[in-house]
Formats: structure tokens, C-alpha cells, sequence
């Protein structure tokens, strides 16, 4: 298992605009983390440097002790699997099978050990059965699902996941939601950055809310969206959830998913 | 103007069942008229149909009538099929001309297509970022932007064609809460204002609440129900379909089960959070 180390990390894109500034975040092995923050605020950037897709102007990352920089493209690929915000970007073949087989091939696997990963992967993303088809005869919310697959098939100890829950329904985000629950039970690291401050609240243990291409705040859903961090999130234009802020005026506390509200709520009952 | 869909039954080029099925609708000008359903339900075929682009650029069958005040969409040209009705897709960076090496340009793209004079389309291009808070973006490279930025970018090259119907598919997907609020009240000011008839996919039901007039839900390619937003939204049966409510209607069923106050005094106090 794998432990993340951004040290102080800046990103300048070409054309001068500067993404990241001194951005220090340690994430341990097998650990689950959402990131949150406005449009622009350095999301996608941030997590497109574990794999190796951007570099650093400056700071470094490592990943388990060995900074990213130095290792092989392909040795960052068995190790980090990144899904996209956008599946157009990802997808490329001509069946739903090949697509997933792709990653996996790639990695050296073949026969039935190959066919087992495709086959576990389609499954655990609802779309078993849909193999041989083309996947853009596939609706937005299943090319999303398929390209998620792909990387599940994969097995890295490390999974990105940027914006898993547009264009989803509720089961959909359910799906999605099992899927982190899933590799979080297997040791895995999982790092979704989402605008969803429901799916946010309700999945992930550690929330990170980023602002011009710097963390200002890191915690618990509780601590991140209760009534002392409201400030700051509304200095980036975000807010709690419905839930926290009824919680809030009810004098119960912090409770930033429906299901803690009423909890308190028979708690103190 | 108004856009007609009457018994509409489409089917795409080699599919073996229909997409929609026999689908009425009506968008009257100045009205916001709200989609859910459930994934693969036929929300996005909806836009296309609705739009005009299935069948004609899109291929496939379609029986029943698409009009626009009572002329048929299949007839028109190209140029003016796209100055009535402006369709923004759900993946919108695959909108992005591809082109332009400026957001600006991204923009001027479409007006300068429709062969407007050049003062209007750089009246047509400011207003257009401006109306989305985007004015900032106007130097950027459209293939450097964000996905929330882009998603920005290519409603407002929609904007800038002047279109009087709108048909969004998922317009706010990649959009964080801000942006999602200044498109909704963008969208407000072009109904009430420009009468543009908006006819908008979400599956952020708090957007439909306050924007949408009517609300219809498709499931399977059919339209079940169809209402006035508030009586919509909070219909029960929504989540069975997948569909998530409002957290407004979440947050008072959740205080309802827990057995607090009355509905009356929580509905007051949503009203009290909601200023």
C-alpha cells in the first residue's frame, strides 16, 4: 500500500496561469478523501499530478517515499488509476470489452486472469452484459461508468476519480458510492474530487476543500461543513449542506448528512 | 414562440425499440419547463428531437411532429433552425468548435455563421460572458479551460446566437454551487425577460425548483407525469425512479420521519434557512 506526500507543490500552466500554490497534503494508505472547492480552485490539476500527467513548477510528490517525477510512466500507471472528469477523453475503442481490457492488457495480462478483471470490473459498474457494444451507443452516465471501469480493471492501489457522480442518477450515485465503499474495503486508496456536497458528505471520511489552487480547510464531514467552517467555505463560494445548516439552527451540533440530522435529532429526544 | 411536440414516437438508425414514445409536450415562450428521469430514460434523445437534430443531422425515425408556432423543424435550414432553437449538449466540452484559439473567438463562432455584422457579434459575445459571469475567460485557450469553465464557454456561445427556444441537457453538471446559481439566474432573466422558452434536463433538483415552471418526468422513453414544478418535485414516487428530490423536500421528509414538529412549523423553518 501506498502513501501520498504532496510537499509543497505549485503549478504554473503554460500561459501563466498559476493552478496550484503551495499545496501540502498527506494522504495515507488506504485512505478515502473527497475535494471540493469552486470551479477553477485547482481540483483536476492537483490530482493530475499522482499519475504523472502533469509535473510540478515547483514542490514535489511522492508516492511512497519515491518522488513521481522519477519513476516510469508505466510503473505510475500500475500504481495510480485516474478517471477522467470528462469519458470522451478516455474512451477510444470500438467495444465496451476492449475498452476495459485495455488498461489490464497493457499491464502484461492475458487469458483468463485478463478475463476475470474485465469481467469483475464491468460488473461491479452495473454494466455486465453490454460488452460487444459500441461504447458510444451507451448513454453519458454509463460511458462515465465504463470509464471507471476501465479503471478498476487495473487493480492500482491508487484510484482518482474526478467527478464521478455528474450525469447520475440516484442510483447512479449509489453505484458509485458502493464502488468506493468496495475499494475502500480492500486497503485501496481512493481520491474523488466532486461538486456534489451530498455524495461528498455521505462517502467520504476526510473532505479537502481547495481555493485558488491552495487547501483551506481538511477534515472530518463534520468539521468541514459544521457551523465554524461556514466562513471559509462561503469564501469559496460553497455551502453545507441542507442537513448541517438545519442542524445548526436546531442547536444540534454538526451534521452534515440527512441521515446524522436525524440521528441527533432521536439522540437528544 | 412556441415549441410543439405532438405524439412523438422516434427511433434511432439501427436500434431495435423506440427511444421516445409518443411524447406531447408544449414550451411556451418565456417558460421554463423542467425534465427528470432516470439514466438511459430518454432525457437527452428528448433535446435532440426536441431540437431538431434528430432526425436530421442525427438520423432515425421519427412519427408525430416537432414544430416551432406550428411549422415543422424536419423542413427547416440549417441556419434557421439554429437561430430559433439553440441546444446545448451534455458533454460540453465536445460542443467546443475546436478552432478558435480564444474563448472570445470560442464565442463569435456561431453569430459569425448566422453572417451578422461584426458590431453585433461582439455585442452579441460581451453580453453573452457577461450574462455568465465569464468575462474574465474571454483571452483563455478553450482547450486549457476547466471542465466547469467549459461548460460556461459553450452555453454562452449558445447564448450568443440569440436563439428564442433553449434546450439544455445538463447544463450545471460540472458547474460548482456558484456557478449553478448564476446560471439559473441567467436562464430566470432570459425567460422573463427575452421570453426564451427553456426547456432544461437536470438531475439538480434544487435548480428545477426554483427555476422551472412545469416539471415532466420520462421513464423508459415516455412522459408519466407532468406538473406544476412544487407538486413534482416532491412526489414520492420520484426516488423510486431514481430521481433525487430537492433537499428541501429530502430535509422535511427526514424531520417528518424523525417524528419532529409539525409539517407546518418545519416548512416554516426551511422558509426561515432558505432567506
Amino acid at each position: 500500500m501506498i502513501a501520498i506526500e504532496i510537499r509543497r507543490v505549485g503549478f504554473t500552466y503554460p500561459g501563466g496561469v498559476r493552478a496550484l500554490d503551495s499545496v501540502d497534503l498527506s494522504i495515507g494508505p488506504g485512505e478515502t478523501l473527497g475535494i471540493i472547492g469552486q470551479n477553477g480552485s485547482g481540483k483536476s490539476t492537483l490530482v493530475r499530478h499522482l499519475n504523472g500527467l502533469l509535473r510540478p513548477t515547483d514542490g514535489q510528490i511522492l508516492l511512497d517515499g519515491t518522488t513521481v517525477g522519477r519513476r516510469h510512466v508505466a510503473e505510475l500507471a500500475a500504481l495510480v488509476g485516474l478517471v477522467f472528469q470528462d469519458p470522451d477523453r478516455q474512451i477510444f475503442a470500438g467495444k465496451v470489452r476492449t475498452e476495459v481490457a485495455f488498461g489490464p492488457r497493457n499491464l502484461g495480462l492475458r487469458g483468463a486472469e485478463l478475463d476475470r478483471r474485465v469481467t469483475a470490473a464491468l460488473e461491479a459498474v452495473g454494466l455486465a452484459g453490454t460488452d460487444e457494444e459500441n461504447p458510444y451507443d451507451l448513454g453519458y452516465s454509463r460511458r462515465k461508468l465504463l470509464a471507471i471501469a476501465s479503471v478498476l480493471a487495473m487493480r492500482t492501489p491508487i484510484v482518482v476519480l474526478d467527478e464521478p457522480t455528474t450525469g447520475q442518477d440516484l442510483r447512479g450515485v449509489a453505484r458509485v458510492r458502493s464502488i468506493v465503499a468496495a475499494l475502500t474495503a480492500e486497503g485501496r486508496t481512493v481520491i474523488t474530487v466532486s461538486h456534489d456536497m451530498r455524495f461528498v458528505a455521505e462517502t467520504f471520511r476526510r473532505v479537502v476543500v481547495m481555493r485558488a489552487g491552495r487547501i483551506v480547510l481538511d477534515g472530518t464531514p463534520a468539521d468541514v461543513f459544521g457551523e465554524p467552517s461556514w466562513d471559509v467555505l462561503a469564501s469559496t463560494y460553497l455551502e453545507p449542506p441542507l442537513a448541517a445548516r438545519v442542524g445548526a439552527r436546531l442547536g444540534l451540533g454538526s451534521t452534515p448528512t440527512e441521515a446524522r440530522l436525524v440521528e441527533a435529532l432521536a439522540a437528544r429526544a | 414562440m412556441t415549441l410543439r411536440l405532438s405524439a412523438v414516437t422516434y427511433r434511432y438508425a439501427g436500434a431495435q425499440r423506440d427511444a421516445l414514445t409518443d411524447v406531447e409536450l408544449e414550451l411556451p415562450a418565456g417558460s421554463v419547463l423542467g425534465v427528470v428521469g432516470p439514466n438511459e430514460s430518454g432525457k437527452s434523445t428528448l433535446c435532440l428531437v426536441a431540437s431538431g437534430l434528430a432526425p436530421v443531422v442525427v438520423g432515425g425515425q421519427i412519427r408525430g411532429s416537432v414544430t416551432i408556432d406550428g411549422r415543422e423543424t424536419v423542413g427547416m435550414r440549417p441556419h434557421e433552425l439554429a437561430q430559433r432553437c439553440g441546444i446545448l449538449f451534455q458533454n460540453a466540452q465536445a460542443q467546443l468548435s475546436g478552432t478558435a484559439s480564444t474563448v472570445f473567438e470560442e464565442l463569435a463562432f456561431g453569430p459569425r455563421n448566422l453572417g451578422l455584422p461584426l458590431g453585433t457579434v461582439i455585442e452579441r459575445v460581451e453580453s453573452s460572458l457577461e450574462t455568465l459571469g465569464i468575462a474574465g475567460l474571454a483571452d483563455r485557450d478553450p482547450d486549457r479551460l476547466s471542465g466547469g469553465q467549459a461548460q460556461l464557454v459553450a452555453l454562452a456561445a449558445i447564448l450568443a446566437l440569440g436563439p428564442d427556444i433553449l434546450i439544455l441537457d445538463e447544463p450545471t453538471s460540472q458547474l460548482d454551487p456558484q456557478g449553478t446559481r448564476l446560471v439559473g439566474e441567467a436562464l430566470r432573466r432570459l425567460a422573463h425577460e427575452k421570453r426564451t422558452g427553456i426547456l432544461v434536463v437536470e438531475h439538480k433538483t434544487a435548480l428545477l425548483d426554483e427555476l422551472a415552471d412545469r416539471v415532466i418526468v420520462i421513464d423508459q422513453g415516455r412522459l408519466i407525469r407532468e406538473g406544476a414544478s412544487v407538486d413534482v418535485l416532491a412526489d414520492p414516487a420520484l426516488v423510486e425512479l431514481g430521481v433525487e428530490p430537492p433537499p428541501r423536500v429530502r430535509v422535511r421528509s427526514a424531520l417528518a420521519g424523525a417524528g419532529f414538529r409539525t409539517p407546518g412549523e418545519v416548512d416554516a423553518l426551511l422558509a426561515e434557512l432558505a432567506r
